[in-house]
């Protein structure tokens, strides 16, 4: 029928249907790959690693805010991830949705930790 | 009746033999299943890395006893699976992003990226393997 709308059968645990999701997941990716090659170049790079060495590195600033901006990268890719993952395996609505539910809290937690440990 | 002899036998069914010597995952098949299994990998062990993080940060004390706990045998091998995980997950998500862009689909060119994708972040996970240690 000519101009009928596509239906689409939504999905409490489903997908957001749209590319919002699909793009963070690419462009966190990439944020976290760029943290990924500084930190390799400065770990590999460097000094020998000495608890001092360490302990200046985490305290400066660019060092906080650049993990801080990786772990809210890492926090919003594997939720894109893991919920691909529930999506494919899990069936059932109310155990994907528990097991939703139990990702991003320990997600939550992953975060506050790390900001925890960043700013001591 | 010649024919039949070469014609494959049908239908077929799976059988353990089948499944484990017959029917093979391509190689980009193995990238994009070790993709997601080193994914799942990563995010359960944030805790442990996390945890060591915040040891390591806390006190000289608590640096030198992670490095302790790092030359342990059963904890080196944790720690190269998991640096072999992010590895892979490194250059298949680069390899998936150049697929996004319609890069590198055809046949020929897949295969030899995904061998690329297997062989670098094993080589990578050596080298980083023999740094450590």
């Amino acid at each position: 029928m000519a101009g009928s709308e596509a239906v689409v059968e939504r999905v409490v645990t489903g997908a957001h249907y749209g590319l919002r999701d699909w793009l963070a997941q690419r462009v966190t990716a990439a944020i976290m790959a760029v943290y990924s090659v500084i930190l390799l170049v400065v770990l590999i790079g460097g000094v020998p690693i000495t608890f001092a060495v360490w302990k200046d590195l985490f305290a400066q600033g660019w060092m906080r805010v650049a993990t801080l901006l990786f772990a809210a990268s890492l926090a919003w890719h594997a939720w894109v991830g893991m919920r691909d993952i529930l999506m494919d395996y899990v069936k059932p609505t109310g155990v994907r949705l528990t097991l939703e539910v139990a990702v991003l809290l320990v997600i939550a937690g992953y975060l506050g930790w790390t900001i925890q440990i960043l700013w001591r | 009746m010649a024919n039949a002899t070469i014609r494959k036998p049908r239908p077929k069914y799976l059988s353990l033999a089948a499944l484990l010597f017959e029917i093979r995952l391509p190689l980009p098949g193995w990238v994009s299943i070790l993709h997601r299994i080193s994914g799942l990998l990563l995010f359960l062990a944030v805790l442990w890395l996390l945890f060591m993080l915040e040891r390591s940060l806390a006190s000289e004390a608590g640096f030198e006893s992670m490095r302790r706990a790092a030359s342990l045998p059963l904890v080196k091998i944790a720690l190269l699976v998991l640096i072999w995980a992010y590895c892979h997950h490194f250059f298949a998500g680069i390899r998936f992003l150049f697929l996004d862009l319609d890069k590198g689909v055809d046949q020929a060119t897949a295969r030899l990226t995904s061998v690329m994708v297997l062989v670098a972040s094993l080589a990578l996970t050596a080298w980083l393997g023999a740094k450590l240690w």
